[in-house]
């Protein structure tokens, strides 16, 4: 079975790149889906500048909420932010049930059209994943664990850096994997407020009636999220592994 | 009894920490930021205007001592309940001051002035809805106490709307333009996550159950509905809309069928596909979770193993199937939004429209009661599975 894996992995990379590298030479296999002669591959920029604009714009974010959902999440759970935590665990509960697509559309009115209004809702959304997991982390670690390290003379700052974190971190890495999936899917739709991305061809298509575009911009974007997720699950267990091993 | 009074002394005395937290930015955007701002039209920018500038003199000073009282309660009272209450109250009072400013403002039989709340009413509202999240968390009620709680607010809010009490409001406005395409989207928003949700239920827990007595193929099964879940939902919209076209070019019945490329079709399969992973897995989990002895023991007693797997394995799995059930309504009635890019309908042609024209009312015509209907799904889903999960235990 992982040899299947690796294989379907290495193959969905190396169509993924071939394609953003060399779009036309995929042409013929788009041909069949365009009418009345429209071109088949998305021609009104450069698919790689958009896909790694897209990839930029979900990184950005995400590097964002990382750092504030870890620091909330911190703050929540030592004794001095103890009064927030039942609030913060209701207000997580409460906030996934905002699609984000309501969060960028809310927010396209108050900062205009553009990659700004994209990146507000992406961080705020890409918040929720990563504070839950980062709660639920540093509220599992075993209490004997963080007794031991109390033993052992450590300063609080010192057990919550090198006992907690690392111990946390497998949780935490998983909730910034769902934020980034999340957030590559939500960052298409902001292509519909101006923002520079991979749902630019989608939406060319829709709006062009190219089923080429649309198919192109679909997989696109599927095999990003697609790789990006499995990559940081890889990430993940060997993180695990070594967390196991020591 | 003393371990009680051990903690409500020490936080009587001093304040409560969340509460003035709450209290100062409640204070500092009654004071600071306009409570509703006014525009001549729909398109120009806004003019705006802080809470007594709005209001009768008396009506400024009611709502200004219930908000000074909510803010007392957040930074010494500890009694949930009476947080709750002043909170609410105080949820009560910005939303009639909000809408006594719309009637205020508005020139009598004037249908373009347009009075839309200003951050201060907004910055209030979360303060105040905050307060009250936070003290109906510490009240820990029950599953029927939060329905209960749920029904009551959308019913207080309903009245209020029916009653027009929020008719001079912009959000209103643009209902009052849209009232009869408002029902037959939100009809098609609830059909399209629904109807998605019965098929996955009929097509996924099946699934599971196969899965469950068939370890083998978990894996494979499992990872495959795992990598669509991954595909953003434009994109699986995109992608299916070349197949179903051509399906519908193809097969007349299709087509008359109401099959299209474009529409609600690609919607509902990409929305059912969706949901099949959650409802699968959570299957799987539930049917892993029910103790073999309960197995073991109807088995002794003669039943069959189609007895055994409806009267024993799917009734002990149940609230781990409904929490699957609860996630995938969630996401679904959210991701239908994005249909009404591929022309499927639903609540989000208001979102999109709204985009279009930046108009920030249309927008919320159409994301509150998405959010609304999204949140009452959580919580009505959520009272169940802890009802059948206690009737379990």
């Amino acid at each position: 079975m992982p040899g299947v894996a690796a294989i379907l992995r290495f193959a969905a990379l190396a169509l993924l790149l071939a394609f953003l590298l060399m779009p036309q030479s995929f042409a013929p296999l788009f041909a069949p889906l365009t009418q009345y002669g429209a071109p088949p591959i998305y021609d009104q920029g450069n698919l790689l500048t958009l896909a790694l604009a897209h990839l930029g714009l979900v990184c950005c974010a995400a590097a964002a909420s990382t750092i504030v959902a870890v620091g909330l999440g911190i703050v929540v759970t030592r004794p001095s932010g103890a009064q927030f935590l039942p609030l913060s665990r209701t207000l997580v509960n409460i906030g996934q049930t905002f699609p984000p697509v309501a969060v960028l559309a809310v927010t396209v009115p108050l900062v205009g059209f553009g990659e700004k209004p994209t990146l507000i809702a992406l961080f705020a959304y890409g918040l929720l994943p990563i504070f839950e997991n980062t709660i639920v982390a540093l509220q599992t670690c075993p209490p004997q664990v963080l007794e031991a390290a109390s033993g052992m003379g450590m300063s609080a700052r010192q057990r919550l850096l090198s006992v907690e974190l690392p111990l946390a971190l497998p949780l935490i890495l998983e909730g910034i994997r769902l934020s980034l999936v999340i957030n590559i899917g939500t960052a298409t739709i902001g292509s519909t407020v101006a923002a520079k991305g991979l749902g630019e061809v989608i939406i060319a298509g829709l709006l062009s009636n190219n089923n080429a575009f649309i198919l192109q911009g679909g997989l696109v974007t599927g095999l990003m999220a697609i790789l990006l997720y499995d990559a940081l699950a890889g990430l993940e267990r060997r993180i695990c592994r070594t967390a196991h091993l020591e | 009894m003393s371990t009680r009074t051990a903690l409500t002394v020490p936080r009587l005395r001093r304040l409560d920490p969340l509460g003035a937290l709450l209290a100062a930015a409640g204070a500092v955007a009654a004071v600071f930021l306009p409570f509703v701002v006014l525009k001549s039209n729909r398109i120009v920018p806004g003019d705006p205007r802080a809470l007594l500038e709005v209001l009768p003199a008396w009506g400024a000073l009611g709502c200004q001592v219930i908000l000074i009282c909510a803010a007392l309660a957040a930074l010494r009272v500890s009694n949930p309940r009476v947080r709750l209450g002043a909170a609410l109250l105080g949820v009560v009072a910005v939303a009639l001051a909000v809408a006594a400013a719309g009637d205020a403002l508005t020139p009598a039989g004037n249908k373009v002035v347009r009075v839309s709340p200003g951050a201060g009413f907004w910055v209030l509202l979360v303060c105040l809805g905050l307060m009250a999240t936070d003290a109906t968390t510490r009240m820990r009620p029950g599953p029927g106490l939060r329905v209960l709680l749920l029904a009551v607010s959308i019913a207080v809010a309903g009245l209020a709307l029916a009653h027009g009490t929020f008719d001079h409001l912009s959000v209103m406005r643009e209902y009052a333009v849209n009232a009869d395409r408002f029902a037959r989207e939100a009809r098609q928003h609830v059909w399209l996550a629904l109807g998605s949700l019965a098929a996955a239920v009929l097509v996924a827990l099946p699934t599971g159950i196969l899965c469950h007595r068939v370890p083998r193929l978990r894996s494979g099964v499992l990872g495959t509905l795992n990598v669509i879940q991954t595909i953003p939902a434009i994109a699986l919209f995109g992608i299916l809309m070349a197949p179903l076209g051509a399906l519908a070019a193809a097969v007349p019945l299709a087509a008359a069928l109401g099959i299209r490329g474009i529409g609600a079709a690609p919607a509902a399969v990409a929305l059912f596909l969706y949901s099949l992973l959650p409802i699968a897995a959570n299957t799987v989990a539930g049917l892993k979770r029910v103790p073999r002895a309960a197995v073991e023991a109807a088995r002794g007693m003669g039943m069959t193993s189609w007895q055994i797997l409806t009267g024993i394995e799917l009734i002990l799995a149940l609230p781990v199937i409904l929490t699957g059930i609860r996630i995938v309504l969630v996401q679904n009635i959210g991701m239908v939004t994005v249909a009404a890019l591929i022309g499927g309908g639903g609540l989000g042609t208001f979102v999109f429209q709204g985009i279009g024209q930046t108009a920030i009312d249309l927008v919320l015509l159409g994301a509150i009661p998405i959010v609304t209907l999204a949140f009452s799904a959580a919580v009505v889903l959520d009272a169940l599975a802890e009802v059948l999960d206690r009737a379990r235990q």
